[in-house]
């Protein structure tokens, strides 16, 4: 797997995953989820 | 009047729309579309996408259907009376994809009883079309029902059944508080699996390794931003349906980011499982994985299954992989018939029971037609023509009715008195301009491409009764509904 194609992979998951939890971790700040 | 149904908790709602926007087409369709377009650099379009058009129509119909609380119709019509026939052609839309999308459920059931066996053989294409399907060589040559088929839908059915027969809160919301975790659980389980595998890093290669002159590419952005539309569940009146069961201070622009987000996550996820399986598989012949890769029905049903056939432990992996497609086809079946549950209700004042009986029964009979020796040609040419001339275009009118004929401004201080963080003139934006552009673009696209080539090959009358007919009469059925004298209330404000 060329180096690339890996930090592609990683900016996919983190963007999607990572926006998730960051959304996910509003909403528990204001104790709702 | 009845009290409206509400969710029991914000993780339930979020649960279940992420149920309904994670479907067949994230494990079967993103790998592909992504692969071909770019491959990493696809990213680049498809997060664009997401941010541009997916998260604010799916906040959009989050706020209308929290401030009117309704059925699609009912939402239609409390925004105006003469555009309630816009509610009925998206409740119709959605009530002929349950009728086709049930039959892969039940496509996906038998292959989960033959994954213990591996009872597909090793020629799993001729077992696919020719012994499981027996295949007619036409859509018009309906051949006799396949009585296994029939049993499987009719099982898919009996859940949905079960599911929607409980209610929101009970039934959907329970049921998604199960479906959901586990679908995530045996994905990665498969995924790790998976990328543990020969070939696999040579696979994932072939899916993530950046072309970026295709972002230059007209083509490869409509092609994120058709994945973005299809896969969110926006455009036909599931959320707006969803989100009309939220409590009345509850949030809608962080639930549609998050929704989104875990949407899209799932399907990069499963595009390192899908290209991780591939490589294996290319490895094993000895070839590239060009020449293995496939999409849709051809990937689930054929390629996966000769690939299960040669790794070890074939039953652990088969059993989960379409237990997985069982779960993801299911919870957007679920949110796909609740749409049409909520304006039978709605529109003849009866009772949740008797409207998810009758709507089960029916769908049954109507979808016999999908368990026929040609129902894989016809769902092909039926899918077709209502994503394109259904789920599109309703999308289209939708979004332009919504924003060019409503005051959109009204849904945004509504959706942001309750929200964890407020929408603003980006969203405004994105709505008016960009969204109806690319949706625009796209039904314009394929309809001089659908008229100048016949799809697929196939012969011009099953085109005709299949496609052009179907969805013209669904949009003349609504306008038939809205005049027909049956009153529907209009939405609560």
């Amino acid at each position: 797997m060329t180096t690339s194609a890996l930090i592609m992979m990683v900016i996919g998951l983190s963007v999607t995953w990572g926006g998730a939890a960051v959304c996910i971790a509003i909403a528990i700040k204001k104790k709702e989820l | 009047m009845k009290k409206r149904e509400q969710w029991g908790t914000r993780a339930g709602f979020v649960l279940a729309a992420i149920g309904s926007a994670i479907g067949l087409g994230n494990i079967w369709r993103f790998p592909y579309v992504a692969y071909e377009n770019g491959g990493g650099a696809f990213f680049v379009p498809y997060l664009f996408a997401m941010l541009t058009a997916g998260i604010p129509f799916m906040i959009l119909e989050f706020g209308v259907g929290h401030k009117l609380r309704g059925s699609a119709p009912q939402i239609f019509a409390g925004l105006s009376r003469r555009w309630e026939w816009l509610g009925w052609w998206q409740i119709l839309v959605s009530f002929t994809i349950s009728i086709y999308y049930v039959a892969v459920v039940g496509w996906s059931i038998s292959y989960f009883f033959l994954a213990f066996n591996q009872g597909w053989g090793t020629d799993t294409g001729d077992f696919f079309f020719k012994t499981y399907l027996q295949l007619s060589d036409s859509p018009a040559n309906f051949g006799s029902i396949r009585w296994p088929i029939m049993a499987a839908v009719a099982g898919a059915w009996g859940i949905c059944w079960v599911v929607l027969f409980n209610g929101v809160k009970k039934g959907i919301e329970a049921a998604s508080k199960i479906f959901m975790p586990l679908l995530f659980v045996m994905i990665l389980i498969i995924t790790v699996r998976a990328v543990t595998l020969e070939g696999s890093l040579e696979g994932l290669n072939w899916m993530f390794k950046p072309d970026f002159s295709a972002l230059l590419d007209f083509k490869v952005w409509m092609a994120a931003y058709g994945q973005i539309f299809f896969s969110l569940s926006v455009g036909f009146a599931i959320m707006l349906t969803y989100s009309s069961y939220l409590p009345k201070d509850a949030d809608m622009a962080n639930n549609g980011f998050i929704t989104a987000f875990a949407n899209c996550g799932f399907s990069i996820l499963c595009g390192i499982l899908v290209f991780s399986v591939l490589g294996n598989m290319a490895a094993q012949q000895g070839v590239g994985v060009d020449k293995v890769v496939s999409s849709g029905v051809g990937l689930a049903f054929v390629t996966i299954p000769k690939a299960i056939n040669s790794l070890p432990g074939p039953v652990l992996f088969g059993t989960l992989f379409f237990l997985a497609l069982i779960f993801a086809g299911l919870s957007s079946l679920v949110s796909i018939c609740e749409v049409s549950i909520a304006s039978l209700m709605d529109k003849f004042a009866i009772s949740r029971k008797k409207a998810v009986t009758i709507y089960c029964l029916v769908g049954i009979v109507c979808g016999g037609v999908f368990a026929t020796q040609s129902g894989l040609l016809i769902l092909d040419i039926v899918d077709r023509f209502i994503m394109n001339f259904g789920v599109l275009a309703g999308g289209l009118v939708e979004i332009v009715f919504l924003t060019w004929f409503c005051r959109l401004t009204d849904f945004q201080a509504h959706i942001n008195r309750t929200s964890d963080f407020s929408v603003g003139s980006w969203w405004i934006f994105c709505l008016k301009i960009i969204t109806p552009a690319v949706l625009g673009y796209m039904s314009i696209a394929n309809l001089i491409g659908d008229i100048k080539t016949p799809y697929g090959g196939y012969p011009s009358t099953a085109l005709f009764w299949f496609g052009w007919f179907l969805v013209g009469s669904i949009v003349i059925v609504a306008f038939i509904i809205q005049v027909s004298g049956l009153k529907t209330q209009g939405g609560k404000s």
